[in-house]
């Protein structure tokens, strides 16, 4: 399935987009979809493990994902 | 712009014990709007405003961008204040926290919380900001006096649950 992920702050600038898509299997998870945007060209310097949100959620690397599920990676935050 | 509660549907006497406001803006902060939260039963009202400082780790500063994950935040944002309403015995907490170009002075953040008594409004006013620096999706470049910029790191800490 295409999956949107949703880029922010300092990984936005890594494409530079607002989002990118990519294709993974139903039912991947978190962790698959980030190892295949780490195979990218220009996409080596996310972290293994960075923070992400699903559907706006928090969530851990073993989350399952599906069609229409919205992950977001989120850089070390700065608000306030 | 969206609030997620309206608080003009918060009369006193609302039997909802933890009301609670959460919005991300781009339109500049008006704190003074905070001030009438709250009913007669609550004793304390205090008002927190974040405000854009003009330096930063001794680098002069000349205004700052905000960047939200608006979705997320604002429902992050609420999540914090419902929390620091359920463990402060606070009975209204609104906060508001703003994006895009801001200059030196303005407000990024405001937090009001009214209570029966100071206390628990102080502990629930420590800990929505403390949270927001720890959980809120959202991130700011420091535009320098000589006109370059970098995204600010914020002091290290646990990444969210």
């Amino acid at each position: 399935m295409r999956l949107s992920v949703l880029l922010f702050a300092h990984y936005r600038e890594l494409v530079p987009s607002p989002s990118v898509e990519i294709e993974v299997r139903t039912g991947a998870t978190v962790r698959e979809a980030i190892a295949r945007l780490r195979a990218m060209p220009g996409w080596e310097d996310l972290p293994e493990e960075p923070t992400v949100a699903v559907n706006r959620e928090y969530s851990q690397p073993d989350r399952e994902l599906h069609a229409g599920d919205e992950l977001a990676l989120i850089p070390p935050v700065a608000g306030g | 712009m969206k609030a997620t509660g309206d608080r003009t549907k918060a009369p006193a006497g609302d039997p909802d014990p933890c009301f609670v406001s959460a919005c991300i803006t781009e339109e500049p902060i008006q704190a003074e709007r905070l001030l009438d939260l709250g009913s007669r039963a609550d004793g304390a009202l205090l008002l927190f405003v974040g405000r854009v400082r003009d330096h930063n780790d001794g680098r002069p500063v000349a205004r700052l961008r905000y960047e939200a994950y608006t979705e997320m935040a604002e429902r992050e944002l609420e999540a914090i204040l419902r929390e620091a309403a359920d463990r402060c015995e606070a009975t209204r907490i609104e906060a508001v926290h703003r994006t895009g170009t801001l200059e030196i002075g303005e407000a990024s953040v405001a937090i009001a919380v009214a209570s029966p008594h100071r206390a628990a409004a102080f502990e629930a006013s420590r800990y929505v900001i403390e949270e927001i620096k720890k959980r809120l999706p959202v991130w700011k470049r420091e535009v320098y006096a000589d006109g370059s910029d970098a995204w600010v790191h914020a002091a290290s800490e646990d990444p969210p649950r």
